[in-house]
C-alpha cells in the first residue's frame, strides 16, 4: 500500500496490491494513467517505500531499510530503463554505461572492460566513443539498457522503453528485451501499448491502484478477444 | 583472537568505504569541472584574485621587513639615537631648532654617569659639501664628524687603512674616512690611503675606506649617496656642525635603563627644570623596530580584511554557480540516485567539486601572486628586491580557499543530496 498526502487528502496510489514475481519472468504492467503503475514501478525499483505492507526482494525485506541500504539494493539488484533514456549528454556511451559501476562496491577497477563488453552485447561495439547527440533514438535506448544491465541486476525495470521511439526501432528494442529474457533476465515492463505488452509472458493490468487482472499472455489475449467479441455484439 | 580480527576487518571495511567514496567523488568532480571549463574558470576568478592579492601584499611586507632588518643589523639592535627636539609644550615650544641644538660639552662625562651605556659617539653634520681630488670633484657628499667609539657602535668595517683613534680627535687631525663609492667617483686608486682630498680650503688625508651603508632610503631620491667621515673635533673647521649622538647599551636587556640614564644625564647638562619636557629625543632601534612591527601587523590585518571580503565574494560566486549547477543537473542527480548513488556520494561529489574549484583558484592565485611579487621586486624605485612569498602565506591562502570551498559548497551539496530521485527524474 502506498498512500500519498496531498494537503489534507490521502491518495491511495496503491491499495491492496499483492504481487509475486519469480526469477526469469517477463512481465508487462499495463493500465491507464493514474492507475498506480508508476508508483508500483517505483516501489519495485526501491525508489519509493510502501506506507503499509511490505516488499521483499530476493528474500530480503526492504521495507525497513535505510536510504543508503536502498541505494545499494538499487545499485546491485535493479536496472532502470527510462522512456526518455536519461543519458548524460556530455559523456560518451562508455562513460554512460560504466556510471553505475562508479557507485558499486567492487566494479570500479574493471568498469571500462565491463562497459565495453556490455555495449558489444547490445550491439553497439562500434559506438563506444559516441556521445548521446551522435546516436539515434534506438541506439540511445540500447546504451540505456546496457547501463541498466551492467551490474547484473535481479530485475530489469523498463518504464515505457519504446515511448519515444518509432515502431521499427521499438521492435528492435523489444527484440533485445526478448534476447535478454532468453538469457535468463527478469524483466518488468511498464507500458500502455498492447503491441509492446504482447512481448511479455505475463500481463498485469491495473486500475485505481489495484491489480485488475494478472494473467499469462495467452490468457490475456483470449480475454481480450472475448471482450472484443462482446463489445462487437453490443455495437452491432 | 577472533573478535580482534573481526574488529580489524570492520575498521578496514570502514576505511575502504571512505576511500572508495573519495576516489569516486574526486573522479566525478574533476570530470564535471573539466566538462564545464569556461564556467569553472570564471567561477574561480574571485578566489584567484583574492589569493593573488593576499600573497602579493604579504610578500611585499616580508620584503620590507627583510630590508629593514638588514639595515638594523648593520646599526646593531641596541643602538641608541640621541637627537635634539623642540618640545611640543612648555616654555620652549616655539623655539627654533638651532636654539635646541646640542653643544659638545653637554655630552662630556656621559659614559661615567651612565653605567648601562657601553659606548657613545658624538656625531656632527655639516650637510653636503663638494669634495675634490686633483681635477675630479664630487658634489653632494655627506660630511660627518665621528668619534672613535663610532666604530664600536655601527657595524661598518673599515675595509682598508685604519679606523680613527682618540689621538686623531685630540690633535684635531685633518684625516678622513671615505666610502668606496666616493673613492671610485673621485677616480682614486683602489689603495688610496695617504692621498689628500680637499673640501673647500681644507685638505684631508685619507686614513681608511669604510664600507658603504646598505641601500634602503625609501622615499629618498634614488641618486647615489657619498659619505666622508672626519674626526668630530676636526669637523668644526668646516663650520658649526649640527650635532647628535649615537650610543650602545651594554646589553639588550638593559637598553631601556641605558636610555633612562642618558635622559637623566642630558636633562641635567641641558638644565631642564623638573616638570619641563625633554628638549631631546632618546630612541633605540629596538623601539623603532617595534613600531614598524606594529604597523606591519596593522597593514597585514587591513589587507587581510580586504582579501577576506574578496574571498567571501568569490565564495558566494562559487555557491551561486554550484546552486545553478545543482538545479540544472537535477535529472542527472535523480538518475545517479536511481542507479545506486548514496546521499553521501552525491554530497561528497558536490563538496569536492567546490573545494577543488577553490583549491585550483588558490593555486592559480599563488602563481599570480608570485608573478606580482616578482614584478614588485623588479621595480627599481620601490627597492623591495627582497620581497618573496613566505611558506606560511601559501599555507594560509590554501587553507582559506579550502574553508571557503567547504563553507560555500555545503549548501548546494546538501541541496543536491536531499533531492528525491523520483521528483528529480520528473524535473524538467
Amino acid at each position: 500500500m502506498r498512500v500519498y498526502k496531498v494537503g489534507v487528502e490521502r491518495i491511495h496510489a496503491l491499495d491492496g496490491v499483492s504481487l509475486e514475481l519469480r526469477e526469469n519472468e517477463y512481465v508487462a504492467i499495463m493500465g491507464p494513467s493514474g492507475s498506480g503503475k508508476s508508483t508500483l514501478m517505483n516501489v519495485l525499483g526501491c525508489l519509493d517505500r510502501v506506507t503499509g505492507g511490505c516488499y521483499e526482494l530476493d528474500g530480503q525485506n526492504t521495507t525497513g531499510m535505510s536510504d543508503a541500504a536502498l541505494a545499494r539494493v538499487r545499485n546491485e539488484r535493479i536496472g532502470f530503463v527510462f522512456q526518455s533514456f536519461e543519458l548524460l549528454s556530455r559523456s560518451n556511451a562508455l562513460r554512460n554505461v560504466e556510471m553505475p559501476l562508479i557507485y558499486s562496491r567492487d566494479g570500479w577497477w574493471s568498469r571500462r572492460k565491463r562497459a565495453t563488453e556490455m555495449l558489444q552485447r547490445v550491439g553497439l561495439g562500434d559506438r563506444i566513443k559516441h556521445r548521446p547527440n551522435q546516436l539515434s533514438g534506438g541506439e540511445k535506448q540500447r546504451v540505456a539498457i546496457a547501463r541498466a544491465m551492467i551490474c547484473n541486476p535481479s530485475i530489469l525495470l523498463a518504464d515505457e522503453p519504446t515511448g519515444n521511439l518509432d515502431s521499427k526501432t521499438s521492435e528492435d528494442i523489444l527484440a533485445l528485451f526478448d534476447q535478454l529474457y532468453a538469457e535468463g533476465q527478469t524483466i518488468i515492463l511498464v507500458t500502455h501499448e498492447e503491441s509492446v505488452a504482447r512481448h511479455a509472458r505475463r500481463i498485469i493490468r491495473m486500475k485505481d491502484g489495484r491489480i485488475f487482472t494478472d494473467l499469462t499472455a495467452e490468457e490475456d489475449q483470449a480475454r481480450r478477444l472475448d471482450l472484443t467479441a462482446v463489445l462487437g455484439k453490443v455495437t452491432k | 583472537m577472533k573478535p580482534v580480527l573481526t574488529i580489524l576487518k570492520t575498521i578496514l571495511g570502514i576505511f575502504l568505504a571512505f576511500f572508495r567514496l573519495f576516489y569516486q567523488s574526486i573522479y566525478l568532480a574533476l570530470g564535471q569541472i573539466w566538462v564545464n571549463k569556461t564556467r569553472s574558470v570564471l567561477t574561480t576568478l574571485g578566489i584567484v584574485i583574492g589569493v593573488a592579492s593576499v600573497t602579493a601584499v604579504i610578500a611585499a611586507l616580508t620584503g620590507l621587513k627583510a630590508k629593514i632588518l638588514t639595515q638594523v643589523e648593520t646599526l646593531g639592535t641596541n643602538t641608541i639615537f640621541i637627537s635634539p627636539r623642540v618640545p611640543d609644550r612648555g616654555r620652549l615650544q616655539h623655539a627654533g631648532w638651532w636654539q635646541m641644538r646640542f653643544r659638545p660639552e653637554q655630552m662630556d662625562g656621559l659614559l661615567d654617569h651612565c653605567p648601562s651605556v657601553e659606548a657613545l659617539s658624538r656625531m656632527g653634520g655639516v650637510g653636503w659639501r663638494t669634495v675634490k681630488y686633483g681635477e675630479q670633484s664630487v658634489d653632494r657628499v655627506e660630511v660627518q664628524g665621528i668619534e672613535p667609539d663610532f666604530h664600536k657602535i655601527e657595524h661598518r668595517p673599515v675595509v682598508l687603512g685604519r679606523v680613527f683613534s682618540p689621538i686623531d680627535d685630540m690633535q684635531v687631525r685633518q684625516v678622513c674616512l671615505i666610502d668606496p663609492k666616493l673613492r671610485d667617483k673621485l677616480r682614486l686608486d683602489r689603495d688610496c690611503i695617504g692621498e689628500t682630498v680637499r673640501i673647500g680650503y681644507h685638505a684631508f688625508r685619507i686614513a681608511g675606506v669604510i664600507e658603504s651603508r646598505p641601500q634602503m632610503n625609501f622615499g629618498e631620491s634614488s641618486q647615489e649617496r657619498y659619505e666622508l667621515f672626519v674626526p668630530f673635533k676636526t669637523l668644526e673647521k668646516l663650520g658649526e656642525p649640527f650635532m647628535w649622538a649615537m650610543a650602545t647599551g651594554k646589553s639588550a636587556e638593559t637598553l631601556e635603563e641605558a636610555q633612562a640614564e642618558i635622559k637623566f644625564f642630558l636633562r641635567r647638562t641641558r638644565t631642564i627644570r623638573p616638570g619641563e619636557p625633554d628638549t631631546f629625543r632618546v630612541e633605540s632601534l629596538q623601539s623603532a623596530l617595534e613600531t614598524f612591527n606594529k604597523i606591519a601587523v596593522i597593514v597585514t590585518m587591513v589587507a587581510g580584511g580586504i582579501v577576506g571580503i574578496s574571498l567571501l565574494v568569490g565564495g558566494v560566486g562559487i555557491m551561486n554557480i554550484m546552486l545553478v549547477s545543482v538545479s540544472e543537473r537535477t535529472r542527472e542527480i535523480g538518475l545517479r540516485k536511481a542507479v545506486g548513488a548514496k546521499r553521501s556520494a552525491i554530497l561528497t561529489q558536490f563538496m569536492i567539486e567546490s573545494v577543488t574549484l577553490c583549491f585550483v583558484g588558490g593555486l592559480v592565485g599563488v602563481g599570480f601572486g608570485q608573478l606580482l611579487t616578482m614584478a614588485i621586486a623588479n621595480i627599481p624605485q620601490v627597492k623591495l628586491d627582497l620581497a618573496h612569498i613566505p611558506l606560511w602565506a601559501i599555507g594560509l591562502s590554501f587553507s582559506f580557499a579550502g574553508i571557503v570551498g567547504i563553507v560555500f559548497g555545503m549548501v548546494p551539496a546538501i541541496k543536491a543530496a536531499r533531492l528525491d530521485p523520483i521528483e528529480a527524474l520528473r524535473h524538467e
